[in-house]
């Protein structure tokens, strides 16, 4: 019984950061129950039986929460299927004899390592300039001391999601992570825990996206498209209230 | 055996930590930064760990070898964390946690461990709550709980079905943080690949640069390893791809000890296996196994849709043989009755699987209750199988998924080597031989936020430090050795490949080092493990180049010591006459089938020290149950 599908691959091949890139040609034959990640495994096994550089991806929990995978697959981050991370892309969603073009995420805030990893420092950068609750361990009251309503929980929750894959960047055609910041913001913004860094929290996250080299955000709603949890667009325009109102109130002028 | 002293504080089992914290001595806050702390792995043990002691002002490097601290596994955890807050009043408290973790672990763990993790449990949710983990709540806007295995109290508190993510992006916050205001520098893609010993104490670490290749050295007054378990030596596993046992395993090759490397445990809800192609199993929950009920059909070869086989024809065959725990029996139990009941052939369609029926809670609950409780279980298994849960039950079937054993640590969590402390799931000591649900993150964070920032205090300011710098010798040694591994791999070209060789020992781990064991295939398969080993080292072709990034070489080194553990896995296996927990050997169970433990002659840690490859003494360390009685463990 073979009901393995023939399948045309076109790779993206990059040595590294500064060398030109192209497409190479693979053919491969997997069965449906696979899942993509696990078709690039079996391309790699060949080409290593072949004495031939398999192409490098990254991956680590292939279930769709650690968001390490990522790739453009046939000209859409984490492929053709809606709110799932490339590792939980499965081969029964292409056709027998289809072509796929396979490609890493293009951002100028995520330079290409090599083949298909690309380096998304950038992201832990932002969270590191004030994504987070300044409270050192041992310093916490009692859990059920600060009753949050179950709404607010749970939409603090949509927007704590976030994988930090990358797709809303790669996807954007301004290369921006507004989508990415807007999360993480929105999250703390709606939790009592997060209001006393409210303000210099949004202001420092957006500062430190601008130098990193991310766009702007123009609305096209890509980046929730493309997001594979689902993280709504409503999250910038939270942003854009927590930024606006954070520079009204801001101490740091610019000069 | 002196060296074997597990520093347990004497008196009474609730004031033991107290008292021993007090007796710790402090570092002056104004020395603090004259000491410098090595941290190994950045999941939730390490980056608890690094991020705390960067707060209290050490000198923090922080390793990882992904290229972000938010990938580590423990991202992936689903269900739960325990806490013995008694939030839901139902008789909950720090002494009935401490009681359902040494019975899970069928009396194969350490008291005073266990106790203190107990005790520290709460203060976990208070910090993580603090930090803005957004766990489930009630209406009234206080938090939620949900059962486990192994308990009978509800005390399993949650974040949808994604708790693991939203706690490490807890941890990973309060790193970040401390990265910002520099008492972390975080260096990420790095692979320890050496643990460096001068004059008997662990002063640093050699690790590659998987970037560029290059190898590096740093040195600290003490080292932190928080680097997970080893269950990918069985190829398919829960374990994310990257997970490894390289860092414990070279520090154990300098002189830490192993302890109880047979002590795996095989989660009971994992999807089936589908092909040849497969990479890893994925898990599904056991919170499920709240609302779920499991079943076969009760007539060998009754190959209709689940939904044609009547209830009478159907076993439920845990609510039959433990109606008080029922499809809440420890994992343990549960993974072994599958297998029991599959090895009958009455498996789905005569194969290796069992089913998980939510039907009758869609049916009580509706259907949105459940999608809210589970929803983005079901869809993961959707997408996976291409079949929708909600009409039809799920298959499932169990998977290595933890691994209780890693290297021996006393109270402090110190290891045999002076200076090198051990976290998480990398170490041995709070889940015996059979860890319940919801208590691996409690277990990484009560270790990285609050037992190891007392007791290594205690160390820094109890030990004399000559100064050390990556010019020693020792450093320049180890680093040839490094090179020189690095070399041979890629020097043998032979025509095998790495994946290839770790799918072969997979297969022998799980056919007889896996749910069950018996004398006959464990002495078999040291062999068989020794010749494989023989194969990867003259025939094994590890392609591309040492100075790059080269996944195939990174593999290439996690599988030369999957090859050397596994075999100790086994001999650890073969050493203990009796079955407990996880381990099941076949020739010791009761005439019902259960683990037949042997306390008279095996109620003790084994712990093993390195002499060479395949070469190793065994230590013990008699375990005392001074609160609790030893019992036969039901759940019946």
């Amino acid at each position: 019984m073979n009901n393995n599908l023939n399948l045309k691959l076109k790779v993206w091949r990059q040595s590294n950061p500064k060398a030109v890139g192209a497409f190479v040609d693979y053919n491969v034959s997997v069965s449906p129950d696979a899942s993509f990640l696990e078709m690039l495994d079996e391309l790699n096994n060949e080409l290593e039986k072949n004495n031939q550089e398999p192409v490098v991806f990254e991956s680590d929990c292939r279930e769709g929460i650690c968001g390490t995978c990522g790739m453009v697959i046939n000209g859409e981050p984490h492929g053709p299927l809606r709110k799932i991370a490339t590792c939980q892309l499965h081969m029964r969603n292409f056709k027998d004899g289809q072509t796929i073009w396979v490609e890493p995420f293009r951002a100028k805030a995520f330079p290409i390592i090599k083949d298909l990893a690309v380096d998304r420092s950038a992201f832990d950068k932002i969270i590191q300039a004030g994504g987070y609750i300044s409270v050192n361990t041992g310093s916490a009251q009692d859990a059920n001391a600060l009753p949050i309503s179950k709404d607010i929980a749970s939409d603090a929750f949509d927007s704590a999601a976030c994988i930090g894959c990358g797709a809303c960047v790669a996807t954007c055609k301004n290369g921006s992570a507004m989508l990415f910041v807007s999360a993480k913001v929105t999250q703390f913004a709606l939790l009592p825990q997060g209001q006393p860094e409210r303000q210099q929290r949004a202001e420092a996250m957006v500062a430190k996206m601008d130098e990193l080299g991310f766009g702007s955000c123009s609305n096209t709603y890509a980046c929730e498209a493309e997001c594979p949890k689902g993280i709504s667009v409503r999250n910038i325009a939270k942003l854009n209230h927590e930024y606006l109102s954070a520079k009204c109130k801001s101490t740091n002028v610019e000069a | 055996m002196g060296i074997l002293d597990s520093k347990v504080p004497a008196g009474p089992i609730e004031s033991k930590w107290t008292n021993h914290k007090f007796n710790l001595k402090l570092v002056n806050p104004a020395n603090k930064r004259k000491y410098e702390i090595i941290v190994v792995g950045t999941g939730l043990a390490g980056a608890s760990a690094a991020a705390t002691l960067g707060e209290l002002g050490y000198k923090v490097k922080a390793f990882s070898f992904h290229d972000s601290p938010r990938r580590a596994h423990s991202i992936a955890a689903q269900g739960g964390i325990n806490a013995a807050k008694n939030y839901q009043n139902d008789g909950d408290s720090i002494f009935r946690l401490f009681y359902d973790t040494i019975k899970g672990g069928d009396f194969r763990a350490r008291e005073a461990n266990v106790y203190r993790l107990a005790e520290v449990s709460g203060n976990i949710i208070d910090q993580c709550v603090a930090q803005g983990v957004p766990f489930a709540r009630e209406y009234g806007g206080l938090l939620d709980n949900r059962s486990f295995g192994g308990a009978q109290v509800s005390r399993t508190f949650y974040a949808r079905g994604q708790t693991g993510q939203q706690l490490l992006l807890g941890a990973y916050s309060a790193l970040s943080r401390q990265i910002n205001n520099g008492s972390v520098q975080m260096f990420n893609r790095r692979e320890m690949l050496d643990l460096i010993v001068i004059d008997g104490a662990a002063r640093g670490i050699v690790v590659r640069n998987l970037l560029t290749g290059e190898i590096e050295k740093y040195s600290g007054h003490a080292v932190v390893l928080a680097t997970g378990g080893y269950s990918n030596v069985f190829f398919l596993s829960t374990n994310a791809m990257n997970s490894n046992a390289t860092a414990i395993w070279r520090a154990h090759k300098k002189g830490a000890f192993f302890a109880n490397p047979c002590y795996t445990q095989i989660h009971p809800t994992c999807l089936p296996l589908h092909g040849e192609s497969q990479s890893k199993l994925t898990l599904m929950s056991e919170s499920l196994r709240n609302d779920g009920r499991v079943w076969v059909p009760k007539k060998k070869g009754d190959h209709r849709p689940p939904n044609q086989i009547p209830e009478d024809e159907r076993d439920y065959y845990l609510e039959r043989k433990y109606p008080s725990y029922g499809n809440l029996s420890p994992r343990d139990i549960s993974s072994r009755s599958a297998k029991e009941v599959c090895d009958e052939g009455r498996g789905v369609n005569g194969g290796e699987a069992v089913y998980l029926d939510l039907s009758e809670a869609i049916k009580r609950l509706g259907k949105k209750s459940i999608e809210e409780k589970y929803g983005n279980l079901f869809d993961m298994y959707a997408n996976i199988t291409g079949e929708n849960p909600y009409d039809v039950p799920m298959k499932i079937y169990p998977a290595p998924h933890y691994t209780m054993g890693g290297l021996w640590v006393d109270y402090n969590l110190m290891s045999t080597v002076p200076g090198l402390f051990v976290l998480g799931e990398a170490n041995f000591s709070d889940h015996g031989a059979n860890r319940l649900g919801a208590s691996a993150l409690m277990q990484g964070l009560a270790d990285g936020y609050f037992v190891i920032p007392y007791t290594i205090g205690d160390y820094l300011a109890t030990t004399k430090f000559s100064p050390v710098s990556v010019t020693h010798d020792e450093f320049k040694k180890s680093e040839e050795g490094v090179k020189e591994q690095v070399k041979k791999l890629l020097s043998i070209k032979g025509k095998i490949t790495v994946d290839e060789i770790h799918k072969k020992l997979g297969r022998l781990m799980w056919n007889k080092v896996g749910m069950a064991r018996n004398e006959k295939g464990l002495k078999e398969v040291i062999g068989e493990i020794k010749e494989l080993r023989e194969e990867f080292w003259k025939n094994v072709n590890v392609v591309g180049k040492d100075n790059d990034l080269n996944q195939t070489l990174e593999r290439a080194g996690r599988v030369a010591d999957y090859l050397e553990l596994g075999e100790l896995m086994a001999t650890d296996a073969l050493n203990r006459n009796e079955s407990c927990g996880g381990h099941f050997r076949e020739e010791y169970q009761t005439e019902e089938g259960e683990a037949k433990r042997d306390d008279e002659n095996y109620r003790y840690v084994a712990a093993w020290q390195f002499e060479n490859v395949g070469k190793w003494n065994l230590h013990k360390e008699q375990l005392e149950f001074e609160f609790l009685h030893l019992a036969q463990r039901s759940y019946k």
